[in-house]
């Protein structure tokens, strides 16, 4: 898929001219560069519209439900929220669910910086505690997920056990330390007195697997969901529970809309439950 | 009538001005300038100011012992295939960093077109200083490339049939007439490539992935920190922001006109 993108991008282009005037076009390139860098994790989500739900329905039916709920998601829910997001949306035709996906820890920052979200599906509670209190409306757990090693599934670097991990032959590919996978696989490291042969730390869980799933590295630590979700692409190899890091995934309400509100509700739901489940998610 | 024409064309430009100038004085607004310096004593920053500096320079090195020669080739060469060739160069261009390193992983990682034929040597090119040098030189060796030839193609071909009667050869015209002649080319497409190298993101998380010291420099730092601690994340920038605009004001006022 990427590679039919990079032949649909090679369009030629002519651009001699423009750099005749090379100096402040450099000037100006130094300061749009050193910016992107900081702007990067910027979403497209749009704000809720209108204040959300109103009532419609006569007496006796539900009341109808209407308006936008913004969700913010961690990228290990990818699969199973766009799930959620067209069940709800079926069930409520009146209402759009938007999903923007990121690392928990960018989320968090987006929330904290007045993003427009209604609700935050987030990997693990220690990465909302930098969430602006006054913010929060509600927060339940909804889903667990445990660490799980990732190979290629030609396993080239023959990895059986978290111990094999600490080869120096072995590539292991971890998240950043700021990002909830990055802690947990710390903390299991730690219980397993390992220390792993670290050569990349990605910013987030989906980039760390695709590592493994490009066949660069030998060995990630991601979710057991991601596993799942991956599809045969890697091998998963299980880590003791004595070892392993357990993550409660909590949702966060951030308004009070009636739409917002049935969407938690939605989630919550035997339902909802099941979805996230057949995504390799543990129950709460 | 005057007026007219002024503010048919200073309107525009001041709102281009603002454009580009307000995301800076809102970075700077946002600086807890106290802070500064002892986010810059992170333990993190020295390392990725390091390789960033280190890469960069390379990089450079790199544009300039490769890219001038084929600057020259495709300046002089008058072949219909020059065309095609200048297109491709300019791929790179608007290609998203980030498929840049996916192509770089399918050239170079251990399964690629040539990483493969390495591997057997135990030579490996991903998550590598290396890689990091070569995802810079992927992005910014283009504009390097294009500035060098443009100003090449502008030269007074006059001045190379009076070299070749007074007998000097291809490579000795261009040393002492060409090469001197296009400087202020040379050192503008080597600060657009160099400014593309230092802010480079994309294509080497992709690419080289992000090990501090080895393949964290400092855009990928910024990254990080910005779901670590933005504060931190602000004044990196800010530091990256004061690193560019130091080296490219040197040039300007050395090379640049």
């Amino acid at each position: 898929m990427i590679r039919s993108q990079a032949a649909r991008t090679s369009t030629p282009a002519g651009p001699r001219n423009l750099l005749r005037t090379v100096a402040p076009a450099a000037f100006a390139a130094v300061l749009a560069i050193s910016l992107a860098a900081c702007g990067s994790a910027s979403t497209d989500s749009t704000p809720a519209a209108g204040g959300g739900a109103s009532t419609q329905g006569s007496a006796g039916s539900p009341p109808a439900l209407s308006g936008t709920v913004t969700v913010l998601a961690a990228a290990s829910l990818t699969n199973s929220f766009d799930v959620i997001k067209t069940e709800f949306e079926a069930a409520n035709p009146g209402v759009t669910v938007e999903v923007s996906y990121g690392s928990t820890a960018t989320l968090v920052q987006q929330v904290n910086n007045g993003a427009p979200a209604n609700v935050l599906a987030s990997a693990g509670q220690s990465a909302i505690e930098p969430l602006q209190k006054n913010l929060v409306k509600g927060s339940s757990v909804f889903a667990t997920n445990v660490l799980e090693i990732a190979v290629p599934p030609a396993n080239p670097a023959d990895v059986t056990s978290i111990n094999d991990l600490g080869k120096p032959t072995v590539k292991v590919v971890l998240c950043a330390d700021t990002v909830p996978c990055g802690k947990a696989a710390a903390a299991t490291f730690t219980k397993a007195r390992v220390v792993p042969n670290v050569v990349s730390k990605e910013i987030d869980v989906k980039a760390t697997l695709a590592k493994v799933t490009l066949d660069e590295a030998d060995a990630a630590v991601v979710y057991h969901s991601d596993v799942v979700a991956a599809n045969g692409a890697v091998k998963g190899i299980e880590i003791p529970s004595q070892y392993n890091t357990t993550l409660r995934y909590p949702i966060v309400t951030l308004s009070d809309e009636a739409a917002t509100r049935a969407f938690v509700a939605f989630v919550l739901s035997s339902k909802g439950l099941m979805t996230v489940q057949s995504f390799g998610l543990g129950a709460p | 009538m005057r007026w007219r024409s002024r503010a048919a064309l200073g309107v525009p430009a001041l709102l281009a001005l603002l454009l580009l100038v307000v995301p800076l004085l809102a970075l700077l607004a946002q600086a807890d300038w106290r802070r500064i310096p002892s986010d810059l004593a992170t333990p993190t920053v020295l390392p990725a100011l390091r390789l960033s500096l280190t890469t960069t320079s390379i990089t450079a090195a790199l544009c300039v012992l490769l890219g001038t020669p084929l600057a020259w080739l495709l300046a002089r060469s008058n072949h219909p295939a020059t065309t095609w060739l200048r297109a491709l160069l300019t791929v790179p261009l608007v290609l998203p960093p980030v498929v840049g390193g996916v192509a770089l992983l399918l050239t170079w990682g251990r399964n690629g077109l040539i990483g493969s034929h390495l591997a057997p040597f135990g030579v490996q090119i991903p998550f590598t200083t290396v890689a990091v040098v070569l995802a810079e030189t992927f992005v910014a060796m283009p504009y390097y490339v294009l500035a060098v030839e443009g100003s090449m193609r502008g030269l007074d071909t006059r001045l190379e049939s009076v070299a070749r009667t007074l007998g000097a050869s291809d490579l000795r015209y261009l040393r002492t007439v060409a090469i001197p002649l296009v400087l202020p080319g040379i050192a503008g497409g080597l600060a657009l490539a160099w400014a593309r190298a230092l802010g480079e993101f994309g294509a080497t998380i992709t690419f080289a992935g992000n090990f501090q010291g080895r393949t964290q420099t400092l855009p990928l730092l910024v990254y990080v920190e910005l779901e670590g601690d933005p504060a931190v994340a602000t004044s990196i920038s800010i530091m990256l922001l004061a690193v560019s605009v130091l080296v490219l004001g040197l040039l300007r006022g050395r090379w640049l006109r």
